[in-house]
Parts: C-alpha cells; structure tokens; sequence
C-alpha cells in the first residue's frame, strides 16, 4: 500500500467520521462551553484535512491555508472564551 | 483574562505574527498571499495581543490611533496609482524595476499598491475590534 493509497483509504474516512461525530457533539452539546470547545476540535480536523490533502495532491500551497485556518479557529475560541468570562461577571 | 500561559504566549505570538503577515504580504503577487490576508494575519496579533493583556497595553503598543493606519494605506495605494502618470503611462500600470531585490523579489508598483491594502485591512480591522471591545 502507497503513501497515496493510506492516507486516501484510511486517513481520510477517519478524519471525515470524526467530523461527523464532532458536528453531533456540536448540536447537542448541553452547554455554551461544549459547543465552542466542538467548533475548537471541528477546524483542527478540517485542518488536517486540508494537511492530508496537500500530501495527496502534493501543493504545498494548502499548508499555508491551513496555518491561517488553525489560526483563525485559535482566535474564535479566545474571542468566545473571553465574552463567556464577561457574561458571567456580568450575572 | 487571567491566564498565565496564554498571557506570555501572546507575547512571543505578537511579534510572529507580525513577521508572518509580512512574508504573506511581500509573497502575494504570484502565489497565494496579499495584502488582504496579511492584514488580516497583522490584526489578528494585536486582537490575540488585546485578549490577554488587556485594550489599553495594547493601545499602548500601536501609540496612535488604528484609523490613522487607514488614512496612510489609502494615501500609499494612491500614490502607487498616481505614479505611472508622471512617465507619461496611464493611470495604475504596472511599472516594474529590472532586477529582482534579494529577499523581497521584484519591486513595482502593484507592491506599493498591497502595501496600500495592507495597512487599510489592519487599520479598519482593529478600529471595528476596538471599538466592540470597549463597548461590552
């Protein structure tokens, strides 16, 4: 088996089934915290996605968009934390 | 926010990110990069640089206001405009020097002009932040 053919076969439907199961946490999720610490694990699997996919179609161009994406969702969990931490001051 | 990791994290993330969005910014004209994202990358370091130490450190750190990063990109983007009318070219062609620099690559004015873009992107980006942080 090729490095092509593992990450196709096997790297890729678990990352894609971990999605999946991350997304149901994601609706469910009882409280606010739950769901944005989700949205955190969402991005890092889609992250690795667009990882896996630079390898397979061998453009290094991806890794960069998937740096900015990873920094992106690291900003969105601060920004959700931080207004969390001011509401329950303000409560 | 009182956390003691992600306080000295944003303080060496500042400086990164910033370096970072400049080699995005000086990449873009023929791969993917440009003024737009390496604004964007710019602002997010004072934003993560805000949401640990606090609006007014990192007030303290820029020393003027953001809207005045608005009003220099805009004059930088007109100028790079304005300057193939002085040879004799019609407005915003593309004019290039010969040889490429070391480190930045070739120089035109289509650098200028993302030169322009970026500090806009930064300057409106931060004034929306800023002002939403002082609100809440």
């Amino acid at each position: 088996m090729s490095v092509e053919e593992y990450l196709y076969l096997i790297i890729l439907p678990i990352l894609a089934l971990s999605i999946l199961l991350i997304f149901v946490r994601f609706l469910i999720g009882p409280s606010l915290s739950d769901r944005v610490v989700a949205l955190d694990l969402l991005v890092t699997c889609g992250t690795g996605i667009i990882a896996v996919y630079s390898i397979y179609t061998n453009q290094s161009d991806f890794l960069d968009i998937a740096m900015i994406f990873a920094l992106i969702a690291f900003l969105g969990t601060v920004a959700f934390s931080y207004y969390l931490e001011k509401r329950e001051k303000n409560e | 926010m009182n956390t003691v990791i992600f306080k000295s994290a944003s303080t060496y993330l500042l400086p990164l990110l910033l370096l970072f969005s400049v080699f995005i910014l000086l990449r873009g004209h023929y791969l993917p990069g440009g003024g737009f994202v390496g604004g964007l990358i710019a602002s997010i370091a004072f934003i993560i640089h805000s949401a640990a130490n606090g609006l007014e450190q990192t007030r303290s750190i820029l020393k003027f206001h953001p809207g005045v990063l608005l009003l220099a990109g805009l004059t930088v983007a007109l100028f790079s405009g304005i300057s193939p009318m002085f040879i004799g070219e019609p407005f915003m062609k593309g004019l290039w020097f010969e040889n490429p620099v070391p480190v930045i690559g070739m120089i035109g004015s289509a650098l200028f002009f993302d030169i322009g873009v970026y500090l806009v992107v930064v300057g409106v980006t931060l004034t929306i932040i800023f002002t939403i942080t002082e609100t809440i």
